[in-house]
């Protein structure tokens, strides 16, 4: 198996970022919300990425922001992944009216788009981490049921899979011993895929107020904190800007790789 | 005196040019500084204001679900668009003194129950018709409807009669109230024809402009009203208000000159909006404050000493510095200010004192137990930021504080006046009596930190129907001791209206009544050419 | 020509009978869609009333508010009320300023589909060629490049991709305004010029998904028999792509624009907001914060019924670019 080098790249940096969000407390220099600086200050030797709108250090603010980001994307991209390749396995499986069922919800569901739902769900409920999880997973599951279903409506026609049938396999044997282990390589891509849109999504609603509440920050939140600085030509807004475009692009890479080698077309910023 | 003098001149009479460099340029063409300074006088009275144009603001605070019913303005776009195109019979200028507007004299008797307001001849609507004494009554009639939902109820509510007779107006009240005219001047109150009963979003007032386009949350276009009965105001042909709520893109379409006005400069920005050719910040002190609100009947805060703790163990020039960005002044634990009419500004500023609160909470007796400060991101801008202040300034006092965000959906009805300690603003009101009943009074619905003192209550009816300026003051002090000591309102700071807007655009004058001077600034400023 | 082959003598053809279908299901599904825009704001918590009203309300305002605003009635008789009034054209008022809600939607989803057929005119023919380009050079440095800067684009979320054109284009190099407002009365020229900026950042935010998917269809079906036996032939490579191996890519490249299309309609929200344009993403927004229920439900309908639309579209286009149904045996 030989890995391209962009994939390669992608890898260390994807690395690098889950890193430095797991030992955030440890690494960054300052706490999350100490006033250690003048308003906007540029790069120094004491701030490596300058001070934000109140004097805090950008950089500890982008360690503890992006274990917030990645922590928030990647539970609810667990949620959206548990729930939707199971329901997507069991009605491909199963077929008839679960099948009929439950694809029929889901083209419900996608038919009003994900960012208005949410914002009107979270306009309404209590803005907390857990519920910010649970609405991103349960919008986005949508998404993955349909690509679960396809790739396991392919894979289960084959003669194995038959075969397993026929040897009177119960349907959770099929599903996790037949199905889940050949599907895995689409879905691995496509959980890439998904991660980052979970990523850009928090980001968006964090920008729209409705995303991760101060104390606590996430990229999107920082960017809009400083933003206002940016027409000034602060470099503070850049800065988170960066950091998700730069989370996006290595995950990217990573997932662009793993699809070349498979053949499937999936994916889309979700409407 | 040759064509480069005349356009410096010009140019420093617009204030284009700074008064010492014209002086400058002068003494160097031989001018006596003398001769200059009176040419200069003269120029800059002869300039006056430019007539024509479009002139344009771009603001914060309007929503597409904005109406056009004066009534139900509540934002900071539908203030100013009541402004622009309604009048009311009386306004309060800049000095804090009644200007007469729609009525041009205004007499009461001697216990302030019964006022009379002669309505000015000749004021015509946008629709032609006059403006006549049943218009007035008519208005404030409709207000004192509850179906109106009129942000003035409050306002009219103790108005028990009204009658219309020739050009008069005459209102009797319930008990007695010296403030009345200011009342009046409130940017709900806009006169209509018929009262506005018929049709409430017609939009036909006696203002200086007419509405030609009404887009909520968009924008809102008016031409002037060539019948306008002032012809002091109302330079530019058309005006605009543009609804730009992204802060960035305010700033952005103020500097590319796509508006001349905005308001809510951000405080972060004001240093760097600043150093931009071409733009001025102008601020100006307000009677608006942002607050924390205990209840005083309910525990832990039903304790005196627990409240005089916390009060004590704020940081206000912290959060003045830190919220405002400089941009505002110190509160003192009553909700007024150097704004207000008949203010004292004898009253000791409370400071922060870390040790004095820790002694006054071991005195309260309090358990220890965090005590729950609810905020929400719209309490007020930074309100999040300030309750962590406040929980490490009453950190260092040894004073538990746990701060709660709550979110913004639904604030103002689950928490607000619900929950026994929390964040909120308080945008001000013209005259102290108005502030006080709204919000202290203890039968007051908006009584928000639950607070009731007879002395208190006796002093503010004793007080509104006081004619003597004198002994109406040291009411007023003495209430403002009683609250300060004694009440369940923590006010660590009032902010500033930060304003910007270009150089082109003259007339402008400081108001501290309301923002973008009172609502005012698209009807008095122009546009130099 | 299409139609004669549609409409083969004798029978219904097979394409006809699927594109009914497709149509059918399209509308049952927008009726199921209606259901549950419907139940899904009622059972919003928080009372309309009394969010109308605010605080100071008496609770025999907000009985009779209840009242005129019909609360009391159950639930299906309002639904079939709100149907009903739809499907006349009829959206009722908005509960906050008493605004005709058709009205106020018409002129809104006009500018909502201004910008997104200018975003689109722009973006999809310049996807579909870059994808072409880049499947052209597989491997090579066009095919990297291009990749290389819509990885970066689509990795950027939009209002950082909107305050960057902002900073650029009306400070650093003052071209365009910043407020993108547009009115009755602009001409065509003025509208153009005032949604410059967000249409930039939408093409940069659609353009790279378009183009992938096009270059990924692309290569699929260069792996086909035929595609070598033309290849064979010495067609060059860009007549081959043109012409044998792009007519079969067109199911899932028309399916990708689709989806972006759509979401040039429906999912703009952010860019609205950070230009002020006056589109239907913003005047949801504001009524969402305002529970102005029928507006929400009105307006969430109509982004529905887009989506659906557009997603038939590309059902209908892939089954008639379906050579084999298109030939039916």
């Amino acid at each position: 198996m030989k890995m391209p080098l962009s994939a390669l790249i992608g890898l260390i940096l994807t690395g690098a970022f889950v890193f430095c969000a797991v030992f955030a407390q440890w690494i960054a220099p300052y706490p999350l919300d100490a006033v250690t600086g003048g308003v906007w200050e540029g790069p120094s030797d004491a701030h490596w990425l300058g001070t934000d709108t109140i004097g805090r250090d950008i950089l500890s603010r982008l360690i503890h922001g992006g274990q917030i980001t990645i922590f928030v994307a990647l539970a609810s991209s667990l949620i959206s992944f548990g729930l939707g390749s199971f329901l997507g396995f069991l009605a491909a499986v199963r077929g008839g009216w679960i099948d009929q069922g439950l694809s029929r919800i889901v083209d419900l569901m996608m038919a009003i788009p994900s960012l208005i739902v949410a914002l009107v769900v979270l306009s309404v409920l209590p803005l907390n981490l857990t519920v910010l999880i649970l609405v991103m997973g349960f919008l986005d599951a949508t998404r993955v049921f349909r690509l679960a279903r396809a790739v396991a409506m392919d894979i289960a026609v084959m003669d194995y899979v038959e075969a397993a049938k026929l040897r009177g396999e119960g349907q959770s044997w099929i599903i996790f011993r037949e199905i889940l282990p050949n599907a895995l390589s689409p879905l691995v891509a496509e959980f890439g895929l998904r991660f980052i849109f979970a990523v850009l999504f928090i980001s968006t609603l964090s920008f729209l107020g409705l995303g991760i509440q101060p104390p606590l920050t996430d990229w999107g939140g920082m960017v809009k904190e400083n933003k206002d600085g940016l027409i000034y030509g602060k470099s503070a807004a850049l800065m988170p800007a960066l950091a998700i475009a730069l989370l996006a692009i290595s995950v990217n890479l990573v997932a662009d790789w793993i699809l070349s080698r498979t053949t499937s077309l999936k994916g889309g910023r979700g409407a | 005196m040759n064509a480069e003098f005349d356009h410096m001149l010009k140019r420093a009479a617009r204030g284009q040019m700074s008064r010492r460099e014209f002086m400058g340029r002068a003494s160097a063409m031989g001018i006596s500084a003398a001769m200059a300074s009176t040419l200069l006088a003269s120029a800059a009275r002869a300039e006056g204001p430019v007539k024509g144009g479009v002139l344009r603001a771009g603001m914060q605070g309007g929503e597409s679900t904005n109406s056009l019913d004066p009534a139900l303005a509540a934002s900071e776009v539908p203030f100013m668009v009541n402004m622009t195109w309604g009048e009311m019979l009386v306004d309060v200028n800049a000095k804090g003194e009644i200007d007469y507007r729609i009525a041009e004299e205004i007499s009461a008797n001697a216990d302030a129950t019964e006022w009379k307001f002669k309505i000015r001849a000749g004021v015509e609507f946008h629709d032609g018709k006059t403006v006549t004494a049943e218009d007035v009554v008519a208005t404030l009639k409709r207000h004192t409807d509850e179906k109106a939902q009129s942000g003035a109820l409050g306002i009219v509510q103790g108005i028990s009669d009204m009658k219309a007779e020739g050009d008069m107006v005459t209102l009797t009240l319930a008990s007695g109230n010296a403030d009345l005219p200011f009342l009046m001047a409130d940017y709900h109150l806009v006169i209509q024809p018929g009262g506005g009963v018929d049709n409430p979003t017609a939009g036909i007032g006696a203002g200086p402009y007419k509405v030609t386009a009404f887009e909520p949350g968009v924008r809102h276009v008016f031409e002037r009203h060539a019948n306008y009965f002032d012809s002091s105001i109302a330079h530019a042909d058309q005006v605009e208000i543009l609804v730009v709520n992204d802060s960035t893109a305010r700033t952005a379409a103020l500097q590319a000159g796509q508006v001349h006005m905005i308001n809510r400069v951000d405080p972060k920005i004001i240093e760097l909006l600043k150093g931009v050719p071409g733009i001025s910040i102008e601020h100006v002190a307000g009677r608006g404050h942002y607050v924390f609100i205990m209840h005083c009947d309910k525990a832990p805060f039903d304790n005196k000493d627990l409240r005089n703790a916390l009060k004590l163990a704020i940081n206000r020039q912290e959060m003045v510095d830190k919220i405002l960005g400089g941009y505002g002044s110190r509160g003192n634990d009553f909700p007024i200010n150097a704004a207000y009419p008949l203010f004292d500004d004898t009253i000791p500023q409370r400071e922060y004192d870390a040790a004095a609160a820790a002694e006054l909470y071991k005195a309260s007796g309090h358990d220890g137990s965090p005590i729950v400060l609810r905020t929400a991101p719209g309490a007020f801008p930074g309100a999040v930021e300030a309750a962590q202040l406040f929980q490490q300034s009453a950190a260092a006092a040894g004073i538990p504080l746990e701060v709660k965000v709550e979110p913004d959906d639904g604030y103002w009805s689950n928490v607000w006046n619900v929950e026994p300690f929390c964040a909120s603003y308080w945008g001000g009101r013209p005259v102290q009596d108005q502030m006080y009943s709204t919000a202290y009074l203890s039968t007051a619905d908006w009584n928000d930190t639950k607070f009731k003192n007879a002395r208190f209550d006796e002093l503010l009816v004793a007080a509104r129907a006081e004619l003597d300026q004198v002994k109406r003051k040291a009411m007023y002090t003495e209430m403002a001791n009683i609250l300060r000591d004694d009440g369940g309102l923590i006010c660590p700071m009032f902010n500033d209206f930060v304003e910007a807007k270009r150089e082109e655009v003259g007339g402008w004058q400081p108001d501290p009544n309301g923002e973008l001077m009172n609502g005012r600034a698209l009807a008095k400023c122009w546009l130099n050419a | 020509m299409l139609a004669e082959r549609l409409i083969g003598p004798g029978t219904v053809h097979p394409i006809l009978k699927l594109v009914v279908q497709r149509i059918a299901l399209g509308l049952l599904l927008l009726w199921a869609v209606s259901l549950l825009i419907f139940l899904g704001t009622e059972a919003l918590p928080g009372d309309v009333a009394q969010a109308i009203l605010g605080q100071s309300a008496t609770p025999e305002a907000l009985a009779n508010l209840r009242e005129s605003l019909g609360l009391n009635q159950p639930s299906y008789v309002r639904y079939f009320q709100w149907l009903g009034g739809i499907l006349t054209g009829d959206f009722g008022t908005a509960l906050t300023n008493g605004q005709d809600i058709g009205q106020a939607i018409a002129q809104r989803l006009g500018n909502t589909l201004f910008l997104a057929a200018c975003a689109a005119v722009i973006s999809v023919p310049l996807a579909i060629l870059l994808g072409l380009i880049a499947a052209r050079y597989n491997g090579r440095w066009p095919d990297k490049v291009i990749s290389g800067v819509t990885l970066s684009t689509i990795s950027l979320p939009e209002f950082v991709a909107a305050y960057f054109v902002i900073f650029l284009l009306t400070q650093v190099i003052p071209i365009f305004q910043p407020v993108a407002m547009v009115f009755p009365g602009m001409s065509f020229w003025e509208r153009l010029n005032a949604v410059a900026l967000p249409v930039i950042v939408l093409v940069l935010v659609v353009l790279a998904h378009m183009m992938r998917m096009t270059r990924a269809a692309i290569l699929n079906v260069m792996q086909s028999a035929y595609i070598e036996t033309a290849e064979l032939k010495g067609l060059s490579p860009m007549r081959v792509i043109w012409q044998h191996a792009f007519p079969n890519a067109i199911a899932p490249i028309v399916s990708v624009v689709v989806l972006n299309l759509a979401y040039l309609v429906v999912g703009v929200v952010v860019v609205e907001v950070v230009f002020s344009y006056n589109a239907l993403g913003q005047y949801l927004v504001d009524h969402v914060a305002k529970r102005d229920l029928p507006v929400v439900q009105a307006v969430g309908l109509i982004f529905a019924a887009v989506y659906i639309g557009l997603n038939i579209l590309a059902d209908v286009i892939a089954i008639i670019a379906n050579p084999r149904l298109r030939h039916p045996k």
